[in-house]
């Protein structure tokens, strides 16, 4: 099994290079069917290895496979290296699989477009660098993949790129994932330093030996691989780049920015998860950011127009659940809320494409209404999504998403205010998830009357993988039934290899713990469902029954509303404390540096030289009298030298 | 007999004046007559020490020089004679085109 690992970065890299060599030249289908078939392999591939592993006793399930020593020196060695155990064998499944149903869905959505075979290629290369980051077995080769992903996010955001906000979105994704990447890297340094290996075995192995449990290197280590994690996946301070990134084509938010290259930093939280319990300090910050994020990222997605934005902050704040997961060493139900957030975000954002495309490119959503008739299986599979991410007993996103607050109470790393921001965070969710859902779907309709006429039902290689992922929105969450309910958490025992210290320590902590968990679960479940009905209500009744409630409420609210409508004005903070300062000092560095002092002191000496010059050169006087003489008096020295000297 | 010592103060005396000759002088003409009082000066300094050390080495030695003056006079009239009709005038100071 270990021989077949390196296939499944490598068939989205073939795709990519005869997408991409070609320059797209190929006939679209052909296009379309490399690209899908190259994702559809690596996706069949990954279910064989995962049954391959089940098939393994649970304390075996790692498979390696070195493809060659890639640096050797001196004491420094990196591989080409995959390794497969259980998280990577989730993680594999869930990007390839939701991955195969977007480029399916990209072949409807992308049909009219010039860059057909560009699209493609980028995507493939995507797939391969997201591949690589999760199958790696050391920090230098996941990096690569790290950076992969960043630069197939630049290049996908700004791939209308003729449009400058689309290539001014893309460059804003890229430096601030740049910025994160610089404490990833520090993070990697200290770790080389201390461990002298970037082997995951190896460091995850040496770790406790090496580093002192709770001291200052492996705090700030944490933190600084955390600050790598903020940056792709978009937390806070460093997640300013995601809502620009909706300008991008929306099949490319749903895989990048939904479902795959945003869960990376948990991946990477969870996968140093060895690290993280070793310092309780970085843990403790990892959940707060992660819970203010969430809360955060709520509030302005309630009063956001565009259905894209209204997504994006969706994303940002269910990320800051998984990183709350995360914080709290709950970090089996971050995996699982990642993948299902992946089922049912992707499917968000492919019905709102759905939606733009039945719009003829109308993105707002004060523009829209009553689509409820026009696009049946959009509005059933976005209503199954919208119930996913609600939180609406039954479906994924409700088995996750109670995991990780029932965690965040009660894990010995967690504290009820937490579970408190996630909480009221749960019922936001809900009301400008449906807010969403009645001004599309529901009321009247408020689009012009050219629009009206184009709209039609999405093409089946569009419609088709949104139906996919409804009934995995649906099922998705019952691997993790929980114990509550009387089933086996099927999901973390899957995971438990991977988080065996993690549990310990909490095991070791929970022997003080009170009798009567199981009631205060059912309690804090009922309350947290009870919020998330009374949200919906709400949103039923401002945006559908009584929408003249929506325009009062804004008025009455007005500052706050233009507060969060614009996103705490964080941009334009960003814009004058960082950015504005750093042109200055550019500027500074150009005009005063580089051109006054370097190019002046090089001027400087030559027109030293030529005034030097200009003064020896006076000796040449042309007459020969001259000459004669300083030649006879050169031999008169000469000469008294000679006789005295 | 003459002490040595008149013969070498008279050629001494002669170097000078042809050393002035050739760095004072405009003229061409008079220049190359300097150059040549120095080299007959420098002859005689040689006849005297070759006299009074009683060898013919000396003798010998000056007649090599005299043919050379003669030589190099020739050469050197050939080039004034050349630079003349160039330029009409024998004023050296008028040949500075090598001033920078």
């Amino acid at each position: 099994m270990s021989e077949y690992l390196f296939l499944v970065p490598l068939f989205p890299f073939i795709g990519f290079l005869i997408n991409g060599l070609l320059l797209g030249r190929l006939p679209r289908s052909i296009i379309a069917f490399i690209a899908c078939a190259s994702v559809g392999l690596s996706f069949i591939l990954s279910l064989f290895l995962f049954f391959g592993l089940k098939a393994m006793p649970p304390d075996l399930r790692i498979v390696e496979q070195v493809l060659f020593n890639w640096i050797i020196a001196g004491s420094f060695h990196a591989n080409i290296g995959f390794m497969l155990d259980p998280l990577s064998a989730v993680m594999i499944m869930v990007v390839s699989g939701v991955g195969f149903l977007i480029h399916i869905y990209s072949i409807g959505y992308m049909r009219g477009d010039t860059g057909y075979g560009r699209y493609f290629a980028y995507l493939n290369l995507f797939m391969f660098s997201m591949l690589t980051l999760v199958l790696a077995d050391n920090f230098l080769f996941m990096f690569v993949g790290w950076e992969g992903v960043g630069l197939c996010s630049y290049l996908l955001i700004g791939f209308w790129f003729e449009k400058k906000s689309a290539s001014d979105a893309g460059k804003k994704a890229f430096i601030t994932n740049r910025i994160g990447d610089f404490g990833f890297l520090l993070g990697m340094f200290i770790i080389f330093w201390q461990v002298g290996s970037l082997n995951f075995t190896e460091v995850m192995a040496s770790a406790p030996q090496v580093f002192i449990s709770g001291g200052m290197l492996i705090t700030v280590t944490c933190l600084l691989l955390f600050f790598g994690a903020t940056g792709k996946s978009a937390q806070i301070p460093l997640y300013v780049w995601l809502p620009d990134a909706m300008e991008g084509p929306t099949p490319v938010s749903a895989l990048i920015h939904a479902a795959t290259m945003v869960t990376a930093g948990v991946y990477m939280i969870v996968r140093t998860n060895v690290l993280y319990m070793m310092a309780p300090d970085a843990l403790m910050v990892v959940a707060i950011i992660g819970a203010v994020t969430a809360f955060y990222a709520a509030t302005i997605g309630l009063a956001q127009n565009d259905i894209k934005r209204v997504l994006a902050y969706s994303t940002i704040s269910q990320l800051g659940y998984m990183f709350l997961a995360c914080g709290v060493a709950a970090f089996s139900a971050g995996i699982f809320h990642l993948m299902t957030h992946a089922f049912f975000k992707a499917l968000l954002f492919m019905c709102a494409g759905s939606v733009i495309h039945a719009m003829s490119g109308q993105q707002d959503m004060r523009y829209m209404g009553g689509l409820k008739k026009y696009l049946p299986i959009t509005f059933l599979s976005m209503l199954m999504a919208t119930f996913a991410i609600s939180g609406i007993p039954g479906f994924s996103g409700f088995f996750s998403k109670d995991e990780i607050l029932w965690k965040s109470f009660s894990s010995p790393f967690g504290n009820s205010l937490l579970w408190a921001v996630g909480f009221i965070t749960a019922g936001i969710t809900a009301f400008y998830m449906f807010r969403l859902i009645y001004l599309t779907f529901y009321g009247k309709e408020r689009m012009d009357e050219k629009t009206k006429a184009h709209i039609h039902e999405s093409p089946k290689s569009m419609t088709v993988p949104l139906i996919i992922l409804a009934i995995l929105s649906v099922i998705g969450g019952w691997v993790g039934l929980p114990h509550l309910f009387g089933f086996t958490n099927n999901f973390e025992h899957w995971l438990e290899p991977v988080m065996k210290n993690a549990n310990q320590m909490i095991a070791a902590h929970r022997v003080n713990e009170a009798v009567g968990e199981t009631g205060m679960e059912w309690g804090l479940m009922i309350a947290t469902v009870t919020l998330v009905l009374i949200s919906i209500y709400f949103a039923y009744l401002i945006y559908n029954k009584r929408t003249e409630l929506a325009t009062s409420l804004r008025e009455r609210f007005s500052s706050v509303h233009k507060l969060i409508l614009n996103k705490y004005y964080i941009d334009e903070f960003y814009g004058a404390i960082v950015i504005r300062p750093l042109i200055y000092f550019s500027l500074f560095l150009w005009k005063v540096i580089d051109v006054a002092v370097i190019d002046g002191f090089i001027n400087g000496m030559a027109s030293s030289y030529d005034d030097m010059s200009g003064t020896l050169r006076t000796i040449q006087t042309g007459r020969v009298r001259t000459y004669a003489t300083i030649f006879l008096s050169g031999v008169v020295i000469l000469i008294a030298y000679m006789v005295f000297g | 007999m003459i002490s040595i010592s008149s013969y070498i103060i008279v050629a001494a005396v002669l170097f000078g004046i042809g050393t002035l000759g050739v760095m004072i002088s405009r003229n061409i003409i008079i220049l190359f007559m300097s150059l040549e009082l120095m080299l007959n000066a420098a002859n005689l300094a040689i006849i005297a020490f070759s006299r009074e050390l009683g060898v013919t080495d000396g003798h010998v030695f000056v007649f090599l020089v005299l043919t050379v003056a003669a030589a190099e006079a020739a050469v050197g009239l050939a080039m004034v004679i050349t630079l003349f009709r160039n330029k009409e005038t024998l004023n050296i100071d008028r040949f500075n085109l090598m001033k920078w």
